[in-house]
Parts: C-alpha cells; structure tokens; sequence
C-alpha cells in the first residue's frame, strides 16, 4: 500500500461539491503537485489530509493508518500556509521550537534542532528576530522550517508562493524542492501556477471542478494531456478547427490544407474535431516529412528569447513560437511564410 | 493657508477653553474651603474620610473582579466565534451594543425582580448582592471589552494562526494560552483600565444595589452634601480616570508602533 492513500473522498458544502470522488496514492518521499484553476478543490483537498476538514464520504490513509477522523493536532503532518502564519508574538526561535516544545522536547535537544533547522533555510542570523522583522520570502522558510522540525510524515503547502513577489517565488521554490529531496520528505504541495508544478513535482494531480483531470509526469501531463482541459490549463496550446477528418489514415483538412496526425487509438474526438499543437512545436520554412501549412503573419512579440508569431491560415490563426536568433531578421506582419511541423507533434482531439 | 490656519487655530482654542475652562474652575473652586485663601483642605477633608477609602477599596475590588470575569467570559468567546461561528458575528456584535442602549436604571430594576425571588434569591444575601453587582458590571462594559478583543483577533490571522498550532501538535489550551491571548495583551490590558475607569465611576447600578458603600454613590452624596469637597473629589476622579486612559495610550501606541502585526510582546 502507498504511504499517503485517498480513496473515494468526497466533501460537500452545502449544495457545493468542492471534491468528488478523489483518489490518489503518493509513495513516501514523492512531491505530488495539486494543480488547477482556483475553486477547484485544491485547498480542501488538502485540509481534509490536514484534519481541518472532514471528508464526507472516502478513507484518507497515512503510513497504513487510517487518519480520515484523526484531529490535527494528532496526525504530525506539517503544514505551510500561503500567509505564512508565523506567531507574530514569539521569535523565530520559538516559532521552529513551538512543535518541539508541545512535544515536550528537553530544552537542549531543542535549541540544537532549532539551529539546524534554521540552517537549513539559510537563516541562522535571525533567530532571536520577530516575523515581522522579516520579510516575506523569509518569514516563509521559517514557516516552512517549523513545519519541517517536527519531522512530520507528510509536508503540505498550500499555495505557499502566491503572497510573494516574482524574483522570490522563482527562487523559493527550487529551495522547497531542495529542501524536500534532502530531507526525503513526502509532499502535496498546492498551486494554481502551472509553470511552479512543473518545475518541482515528481507527479502532478491536475483537477478542476472538484474532480481529478489526470495524474501523471510533468512530461507526461505537458506531451500528452488526457483531455482538452489539461491541455489547455498546462501550457499554451492551438486548437485549430479541422474537417475531413480520416483517423484511419491520420490525415485532415485544416482551412482546405492537408495535415497528417498520429492518431493514438482510443482517444476521444468530440463533435467539432480540433487538431492540438503546441506553439513551440512549430518552426518556419518547410522540412523533409513534416506538415506545412501556407500563411500570412499577423503579427509578431518580441519577448527576448523568444519570438511569438500570431499566423493567420486561411481564417484560422495559430500562435507560433521560434527560439529568437541573432542572424535571423524578424518576419513582419502580413509577409507569407510557411509553418512546418512534424506530423507525430500533433494530435486531434 | 494662513486663513486656513487661522480657523483651525481658532476652533482648536475655543475647544480648548470649553474643555478646560469647567475644569479650572472646579479646581479654583476645591482650593477655597479656607475662607479667604487657597488651600488644599477639601483635599485633605477627602483624603482623611474612612469613607472615601471604604468605597474606594470596595469599588476597586467589584472592578478587579469584573475585568477577570468579563475578560474570561468574553476572550475565549470572541475568539470562537472568528474561528467557527463568522457567520454570528453580526448578532453576537448586536448584542454587545445592547448595554449601550439599554439604560442601566431598566438593566438594575429588571435584575433586582428577577434576582430576588425564586429561583435565584441574590439580593437576599451580601454576598449575593456583590455578585449580581459584579454581573451587571460585566454586562455594562460588555461593548468595549467585546469591542476591544475582537479588533484585537481581527489584527491577527485567527484561523491560520490556530490551524498552524494543531498541525504543530498544540490542543486548545496551549493554543489560547500560548497563541492567542499573547497577541491580544494590548486589547486585554487597555479594556481591564477602561472597565476599571467605568465600573470606579459607576452610580445608577452600585446605588440600588449596594447605596453608598460604593465609590459612585460616595461621590453623589458628597457632592450633595459638601460643597468643596466635592469639587475637589471631583478633581480626583478625573485626574483618576486620565491616568488609566494615559495607560491605556501607552499601551495602544506601544503596539502601533512596533509592527503592522499586533506584535505584542
Ligand atoms: N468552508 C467552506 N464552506 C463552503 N464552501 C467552501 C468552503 N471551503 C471551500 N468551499 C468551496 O469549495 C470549492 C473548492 O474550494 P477550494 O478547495 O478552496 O478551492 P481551491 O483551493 O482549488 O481554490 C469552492 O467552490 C469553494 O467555494
Ligand atoms: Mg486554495
């Protein structure tokens, strides 16, 4: 059995159904990201594994226990909020030392764990400060080293990055992540940030609506994405309306312009057939096997790096993005260009 | 500008005089019960009254008790309320307005009918008495104390902070007392003087109850009776209630300007 089971949880409120039928097997010492659109059911998700929350129907299991009525306070589960929560009356001291000090930890041992604690997040220096003489990012490594000195069974971490600005956030979460793989901890951690759950997790649990989308890789949720939904919130996508659709021989017609797919059998295609590519898939000019679709620029976003094409196609755009290069002038609107691509990078759906 | 400045200058000294000149007068007034010079006699009248001792010892003591029993009663009851009841805010809020619409002369006789029969023969008793007292006292300083803790909970994040001590192995005392209560020190601290401040003041409730032992009462008769002395008690009285709102200044400004987080410490 897996060290963190969910079987068949559900909680509603009221007449709101937050999570439906949820269930999920993390191994110990994974990261398994929570991610979806806010009002999914992220958050709930996780405070029924906290105890905040009372599953109304399902069996939440820890390390072959089951925990689904044990109060909170009982489970040693570590928890970090995305507003830090920090007791503004005690020091960073005594916010890592608070759970050791419920635990009746004798006073030295405690002191040492304290230290290493707030060695790990990189802040010895500021043990006898208060919070709020801290500031953000790092009244969340304190948050996050005082859930970590209790030596929970699990860490969770509900949107932990969204009160912090961009420079911090980038950097914070490969620390968490640093953090997580040394101390082998096992993790759910909550975002709504697609990039932050692909960067981080070992599986992502993507979800919307109460009810899981798809579990799964990052690589495996970015390249193929069980249905339009993950599809669309994981990464940018084209959806391009398609006719003449041939799933036998993988062929289609895009804006009267033939496009061949690999069709993975089984995959279900909706009423009105869209062929699904990613914008970096794309290149311009024609190759050797590739498809190439014959369309006028409509406009073109410098972003440094990268250059984003908007190209109309016979009355159907498509976003296009190139790898920005030195040597290459930039193609301006309404000149013709051909986008290429290879027929196994596209799927229809 | 200077216009500007006139007027509010203007307003702010005839506010000034309105405000201070009663004052002088009242104290210029004390300072004359040696006839044809100033002395602090009506002062000295006061001071050496058994009485004034008596009921000033004894309205301290209803007060003392007062502020521990509302703050016990009120503390844990506030802070419940944000945490799982949000929704009965608004009534609960209501109802500790009630005191302030209700005069306390309806409050005293509602209690003494409803205290002196059966089932409860509070009145029958001293000590009964004290209590049903007490209890008033409570219910009259029932909106600021209120008040006063739940400003003190709103300046704190109730439900992250409580969730973060049970996820961290804590139960309710060590919650309340270790997370809670430290952050409201200021609120606690600065509604006890305000309470003390009133209940020391108090003359409607404490004169049906108990008559004159009490401070209230004391001062009303004397200041039907004596007419420096009770200049110079009034004096005293306010200098009395300014000291314990200097305090609770001191106390408020404290939080302020430590932090933005009620970093009470
Ligand atoms: N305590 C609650 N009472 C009523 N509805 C709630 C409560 N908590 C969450 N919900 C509802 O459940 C749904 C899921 O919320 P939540 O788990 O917070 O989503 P997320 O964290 O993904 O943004 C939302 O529709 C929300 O309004
Ligand atoms: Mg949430």
């Amino acid at each position: 059995m897996a060290f963190l089971t969910l079987k068949n949880v559900s909680k509603v409120f009221g007449n709101t159904t937050a999570v439906e039928d949820f269930n999920l097997e993390v191994e110990k010492g994974e990261f398994v990201s929570f991610l979806g659109p806010s009002g999914c059911g992220k958050t709930t998700t996780l405070r029924m594994i906290a105890g905040f929350e009372l599953p109304t129907s399902g069996i939440i299991t820890l390390d072959g226990e089951d925990i689904t009525y044990k109060s909170p306070n009982q489970r040693n589960v570590g928890m970090v909020f995305q507003s830090y929560a920090l007791f503004p009356n005690l020091t960073i001291g005594q916010n890592i030392g608070f759970g050791l000090q419920v635990r009746k930890m004798p006073k030295e041992e405690m002191e040492k764990r304290i230290d290493e604690m707030l060695s790990i997040v990189h802040l010895e220096a500021h043990k006898n400060k208060y919070p709020h003489q801290l500031s953000g990012g790092q009244q969340q490594r304190i948050a996050l080293a005082r859930a970590l000195a209790i030596n929970p069974r699990v860490l969770l971490l509900d949107e932990p990055l969204s009160a912090l600005d961009a420079k911090i956030r980038v950097e914070l979460r490969l620390e968490i992540r640093r953090i997580q793989q040394e101390m082998g901890i096992t993790t759910i951690y909550v975002t709504h940030d697609q990039e932050e759950a692909l960067l981080i997790s070992d599986r992502i649990v993507v979800m919307s609506q109460g009810l899981i989308e798809q579990v799964g890789t990052p690589d495996k949720i970015y390249n193929y994405p069980s249905n339009e939904f993950v599809a669309q919130f994981v990464g940018q996508l084209n959806l391009l309306p398609i006719t003449d659709v041939d799933l036998e021989n993988g062929k289609c017609l895009l804006a009267g312009q033939e496009v061949r797919f690999e069709h993975t059998p089984g995959r279900i295609i909706s009423e009105s057939p869209r062929l699904a590519i990613r914008p970096e898939e794309l290149q311009i000019g024609t190759g050797e096997g590739r498809n190439a679709l014959k369309g006028r620029v409509e406009s073109a976003l410098f972003l440094g790096a990268v250059v984003r094409l908007r190209v109309d196609i016979g009355g159907v755009f498509l976003s296009a993005d190139f790898f920005n290069e030195r040597s290459r002038t930039l193609p301006h609107s309404g000149d013709e260009v051909v986008i290429s691509f290879p027929e196994y990078s596209c799927w229809v759906m | 500008m200077k216009r500007g400045s006139f007027w509010s200058w203007l307003w702010v000294i005839i506010g000034t005089l309105y405000f201070l000149l009663p004052l002088i007068s009242t104290f210029d007034f004390s300072l004359r019960a040696k006839k044809g010079e100033l002395s602090f006699l009506a002062y000295t009248r006061v001071f050496t009254d058994p009485n004034f001792w008596a009921t000033m010892r004894f309205s301290l003591l209803i007060a003392l008790f007062t502020i521990f029993l509302s703050i016990v009663l009120i503390a844990p009851t506030a802070y419940w309320i944000r945490l799982r009841l949000p929704k009965l805010r608004g009534i609960v809020e209501f109802i500790s307005m009630l005191p302030y619409v209700i005069p306390a002369i309806v409050w005293v006789f509602g209690a003494i009918r409803t205290f002196s029969g059966t089932p409860f023969f509070l009145t029958n008793t001293l000590f009964g008495t004290y209590v049903l007292l007490t209890t008033g006292y409570v219910v009259l300083s029932l909106p600021f104390v209120y008040r006063s803790i739940d400003v003190g909970l709103a300046a704190i994040d109730v439900k992250s902070l409580t969730e973060a001590a049970q996820s961290l192995g804590a139960g309710w005392g060590t919650i309340l007392f270790k997370v809670i209560f430290p952050n409201l020190k200021v609120a606690i601290l600065s509604s006890s003087f305000l309470t003390l401040a009133i209940v020391i003041g108090e003359y409607t409730i404490a004169s049906f109850l108990v008559g004159i032992k009490a401070y209230g009462p004391y001062m009303s008769m004397i200041g039907q009776n004596k007419t420096y002395e009770s200049s110079s008690l009034a004096i005293i009285s306010f200098l009395l209630t300014w000291a314990f709102m200097g305090v609770i200044q001191l106390l408020t400004r404290g939080k302020t300007s430590g932090s933005s987080m009620a970093g009470a410490r």
